[in-house]
């Protein structure tokens, strides 16, 4: 156990030193944008002199050096400050709560459906590998990871949404409604096409992955030696396969932590979902730099999380390496 | 057709359809692009495969126009980033201790960020349009690359050949020149083909959020994100057609990169997990 609470100290470090570099980096490419803040901030046509301009700069210290200015937002980051977001004029740390809560909602429901399904196509393709299924199986997983999630959305769109009418358009609640007074059933029910949306495009990767593990499992003499015992192919999945296909394919969902994001930015944006993937793109759009770096960071921890527990798991569940022996 | 014939045309099939696509999404002007108001928003038909969009453009010819464009830009960016892949995977493997734990800690830097959002950023800093998704695009897709080639230099090594050259007293840098580098070629054309796809729908996606190419350009990410506007009024053929010609070319890559690998597995190329 000595060996793994090191081995988990070491980890985390690193992780730190990431985190770090992610933050200099992206305040280093904010400091490069041709996007003038004190513009972005007063908007487009207000009536702005330069003196308040230059009394604006000067509250924000644009005139000092960058490495100042970065020791000074990383300050208030450590503090769990992370600044106003110029859009919505509110706290960055409380924005991105909000939009996080949204988002995680749609990532779970797509991060386990496609888990289980992925896995479960990846052990019937294995299973039955050179076969028919096989083989119409695995040309549909390779379509499916080859197909951008915003289309993906797009197609359920206008196919449940628009021509039969079964879903929502968009949003997180039934327009007109307050946020905090919809019901479970309606947040579902606009939950269900961006969750489908991410869980579509995320599965076929998955399910290939573990149909590979799979493969190799079936390859194996544990699996021959079964075979000439006479088990049947399920007694044969129950007793050795699944074991031996889980750890590695719940160790690659944990790592699919930013894809995950990455497909429910482009999902939020096809079903204006208001989560943490649409905050970005307005962020991004509209020059808000204090919301761009708080989702950056968000992203980072969130990905890095994700390794972590990998890692973590990983060392967990699989005896070898528990023992220290790989 | 004998193994060989069917293994070349398998590989010439489908690079010549993406050349085809290409060639014809280049040539399409100005005059195919231009908007013909009395046939505005018409559903597929023989003269229109494609349908028409609300300024009754030839759909067919900017989807033709805008793969061509996303091709373009895939070529480019998938070129510099397999180069950046091949570097940091060969010092890697080459230079073990600091060199190699920089590398790896580079790697991982580079994935601890969503790809969508590094994307957004960097095009942020870049003032969006081709460059800063080009540039976001090759910064980013280097990392599997790089760790396949790291672990194939690592295994190289190992060869006794490069341990006589080495007590032949030849230099690290001629031993990667001469010995590593040449090694690693199928890995690099094989790499850089399948980052293709990705490259294309990086671009793709990052177009549809508003931050790469500008509305001028047809590319297939501002005619998917156009035609969001038009799929509640049921102009559901501006946005399903455009998609699936992406996605069939994003297929069309895959495929040529597959059996490029099978060609130098059999050309006795082991194959690396």
């Amino acid at each position: 156990m000595a060996k793994l609470a090191k081995r988990t100290v070491k980890q985390l470090l690193r992780l730190l030193s990431l985190l770090l570099a992610v933050c200099i980096f992206s305040f280093w490419l904010m400091e490069r944008s041709p996007v003038d803040p004190v513009q972005a901030y007063v908007g487009a046509g207000a009536a702005v002199s330069p003196e308040q301009r230059e009394s604006i700069s000067r509250q924000w210290g644009l005139g000092e050096s960058p490495a100042r200015r970065f020791g000074s937002w990383a300050g208030s980051v450590l503090r769990g400050d992370l600044g106003d977001s110029l859009l919505y004029r509110r706290p960055v740390a409380r924005v991105i709560g909000e939009k996080f809560t949204a988002s995680l909602a749609l990532m779970a429901c797509a991060w386990v459906l496609s888990g289980v399904i992925g896995l479960l196509l990846g052990i019937l393709m294995g299973l039955y590998r050179g076969g028919l299924l096989d083989r119409i199986l695995k040309t549909i997983c390779l379509v499916l990871s080859s197909t951008p999630a915003f289309w993906v959305g797009m197609v359920l769109l206008a196919v449940f949404a628009v021509e039969l009418g079964w879903f929502p358009v968009g949003l997180r609640v039934p327009p007109g409604i307050v946020e905090s007074e919809a019901t479970l059933l309606q947040r579902l029910h606009h939950l269900a096409l961006p969750a489908l949306t991410l869980t579509i495009a995320s599965f076929g990767g998955v399910a290939l992955q573990v149909r590979e593990k799979m493969a190799a499992v079936m390859d194996s003499d544990y699996i021959l030696f079964a075979r000439a015992r006479g088990e049947t192919k399920g007694q044969m999945v129950r007793r050795h396969a699944l074991r031996a296909v889980a750890v590695p394919a719940v160790t690659m969902q944990f790592a699919l932590f930013g894809e995950l994001f990455g497909g429910s930015v482009l999902a939020e944006q096809v079903f204006s979902y208001p989560g943490l993937g649409q905050a970005a793109v307005q962020a991004g759009l509209g020059g808000d730099v204090p919301l761009l770096l708080g989702v950056a960071l968000c992203g980072a921890v969130f990905v890095f999380t994700g390794n972590f527990l990998a890692d973590l798991l990983h060392s967990l569940l699989d005896p070898r390496v528990r023992e220290g022996e790989a | 057709m004998s193994g060989g014939t069917r293994a070349i045309a398998a590989l010439v099939v489908p690079a010549l359809l993406l050349a085809l696509v290409f060639v014809l999404g280049a040539a399409v002007g100005e005059q195919a692009l231009s908007a013909d108001f009395a046939a505005k928003n018409s559903p597929p038909s023989p003269g229109h495969p494609f349908g028409t969009d609300w300024m009754g453009r030839d759909m067919l010819a900017r989807t033709l126009k805008g793969l061509s464009l996303s091709i373009a830009t895939g070529l480019i960016a998938s070129g510099v980033s397999a180069v950046i892949g091949l570097l940091v995977g060969v010092a890697a493997g080459v230079f073990p201790g600091w060199v190699d734990s920089l590398c790896n800690w580079l790697i991982d830097f580079v994935l601890g960020i969503p790809h969508i959002v590094l994307l957004i950023l960097i095009s942020f800093a870049a003032g969006r349009g081709a460059a800063g998704v080009t540039i976001g695009i090759a910064c980013t897709h280097w990392t599997g690359l790089a760790r396949l080639i790291r672990g194939e230099a690592l295994r190289i090594r190992q060869e006794p050949y490069i341990k006589i050259s080495r007590r032949l007293g030849k230099s690290s840098g001629f031993v990667m020149r001469r010995h590593i580098l040449p090694h690693m070629l199928p890995h690099f054309i094989v790499g850089l083909v399948l980052l293709f796809p990705h490259a294309i729908l990086h671009e793709a996606a990052i177009t549809f959020l508003g931050f790469g190419l500008s509305p001028e350009q047809p590319a297939v990410g501002i005619i998917l994100s156009e035609s969001m506007q038009y799929l509640a009024a049921g102009a559901w053929w501006l946005a399903v057609f455009p998609g699936a010609a992406l996605v069939a070319a994003v297929l069309l890559f895959d495929a040529l990169g597959e059996r490029l690998k099978r060609l130098f597995a059999a050309g006795g190329w082991r194959e690396h997990p």
